[in-house]
């Protein structure tokens, strides 16, 4: 229990240095706007897929589900609700945190273990703000915009299973979508995308600079990325729901 | 000024440790060492695999801190410094690491080039220059726009050694500089590392176990064990040592 806290008292000094460094401007925008391309473009593939396929899986569940009750017309409004809500922010978050955040981690992992870390900082130069500062800009910035596109490619999916598969009218469709969903709730989308964001490129940039000097410790750190990145957005998605629905006054 | 910057020794000692002990875990690799370099010196260190070699280099430059016992450079002790603390002083010195720890992302000229950008004291052109000349020391003109995977294991050590140089530091730090190399452009470094003492009076501490490359550079050489200092002295007294390990040693690699 107290290597737990000593592990989040760590964690939580290293995002208070990286945040410092954010807020003095201490990083290079040039490095920023590659880290920005290479992350957000590497995402784009993976989390568009899974996205796609999870909006046509959820139309057919839902569909089947609200049959019972004969609410098939509602399938629009509860895709809306529930991919812009929930499943498009935590589903991307995560295929980010296997696709960018243990990447961010082994780089970061590999560079300890062949003493490049060690030679930046015997140069003179600031790994966090070099190495870790751009990262966690990028994954913040990039993170949210992928969440949109996520949610739009999920209701897409169901909007052509509906429409082409089964006939039913397209403008009805999109009209239910549209209807169910408030201000506050594309807020929440992009809020959620940008927490989501901020917390895969801590964990992950965090995961890096801990790696112990062996190589086997690259995998080890990966690893630890993928699983504390995971439970961190989980828990952090409870805490912004919560606070969601109180604005909401729910 | 606090505890940390708090002067101690002679302003011409580069170097002065006091009782530094380092452990990782149970095992102790430094117990007590005591050191006293002065401007001008060269220092070859030497003893068997895993007596703390490295590690003492990494004290020194403050990628480790100790477990008791003071480092001070130019009379200022580090032992409170932070990371912001060790920018000017880090900036005095260079470190040759044992794995070259060139950086991926960058081509060799990009590498070579690095530590002269962080300090923004010249022009772009300046910086090429200075390059190009680094480069020419260590046989390796041309290999600029090179990646470092495209390198061979002693190339990559002499951009390394190249880089280092780049700043014509005042201190510098050696970690196995020739291993791997072939034996030619091993003598061909260590002859190298010898002018540029001399020419810039630079500092130096050589981790080694080439007793060729510690005969050309180093006028004083130490010998680690068990965590001390079991030999201190020039080469002619290490070979006319009583020490049983440390003629072990000179004959093992003499031998190799």
């Amino acid at each position: 229990m107290s290597s737990f806290f000593a592990s989040l008292g760590e964690f939580i000094h290293f995002s208070a240095q990286v945040l410092r460094r954010v807020f003095l401007r201490r990083y290079n925008t040039r490095t920023l706007t590659s880290e920005m391309h290479r992350i957000g473009v590497e995402s784009l593939t993976v989390v568009n897929l899974c996205s796609f396929f999870i909006g046509l899986v959820m139309v057919i569940q839902m569909q089947s589900m609200l049959k019972r009750y004969g609410a098939e017309s509602q399938v629009g409004k509860v895709l809306a609700a529930s991919f812009v809500l929930e499943i498009g922010p935590v589903f991307a978050a995560i295929m980010f945190t296997g696709r960018i955040g243990t990447g961010i981690a082994a780089e970061l992992g590999s560079m300890v273990v062949t003493e490049q870390i060690d030679a930046y900082r015997v140069f003179g130069a600031d790994p966090i703000s070099r190495l870790a500062v751009p990262k966690v800009l990028a994954t913040t910035l990039m993170l949210p915009a992928l969440t949109v596109i996520a949610s739009v490619v999920g209701l897409f999916s169901g909007f052509l299973l509906v429409v082409f598969q089964q006939g039913e009218p397209g403008r009805l469709y999109v009209a239910d979508s549209l209807e169910i969903l408030g201000h506050l709730d594309i807020i929440c989308c992009i809020v959620k995308g940008i927490v989501f964001g901020l917390v895969v490129g801590l964990v992950a940039t965090h995961s890096g600079f801990q790696t112990a000097r062996a190589t086997s410790a690259v995998g080890l750190s990966t690893t630890r990325t993928m699983v504390q990145g995971v439970l961190s957005i989980l828990v952090v998605d409870l805490l912004l729901t919560k606070i969601f629905l109180i604005l909401k006054g729910v | 000024m606090g505890v940390g910057g708090e002067k101690i020794g002679s302003e011409v000692d580069v170097l002065e440790i006091q009782g530094l002990c380092k452990s990782f875990g149970p095992k102790k690799v430094l117990d007590g060492i005591d050191l006293c370099l002065r401007a001008g010196e060269s220092l070859a260190v030497l003893g068997r695999s895993g007596t703390g070699k490295s590690v003492l280099l990494k004290l020194i430059t403050g990628l480790f801190k100790p477990d008791a016992g003071q480092v001070a450079l130019w009379g200022q002790r580090t032992g409170d410094f932070g990371e912001d603390d060790w920018v000017p002083l880090r900036r005095r010195l260079g470190m040759v690491f044992q794995s070259g720890a060139l950086f991926d992302s960058m081509n060799v000229f990009e590498n070579v080039a690095f530590p002269l950008r962080e300090r923004k004291m010249h022009s772009e052109s300046e910086i090429g220059d200075i390059v190009e000349e680094r480069l020419e020391w260590v046989s390796l003109s041309g290999a600029g726009s090179l990646a470092p995977s495209e390198l061979s294991g002693g190339m990559r050590r002499r951009v390394a050694v190249a880089r280092t140089l780049a700043v014509d530091p005042e201190f510098i730090l050696y970690d196995e500089p020739t291993a791997g190399l072939d034996p030619i452009t091993g003598r061909k470094i260590a002859q190298l590392m010898r002018n540029l003492d001399r020419k810039l009076r630079s500092t130096s501490v050589v981790v080694t176990h080439d007793i060729e490359c510690a005969r050309i550079v180093s006028s004083r050489w130490l010998y680690l064990a068990h965590g001390k200092v079991l030999a201190d002295g020039s080469p002619d007294e290490f070979f006319a040592s009583s020490q049983a390990e440390v003629r072990e040693f000179l004959l093992a690699e003499e031998r190799a």
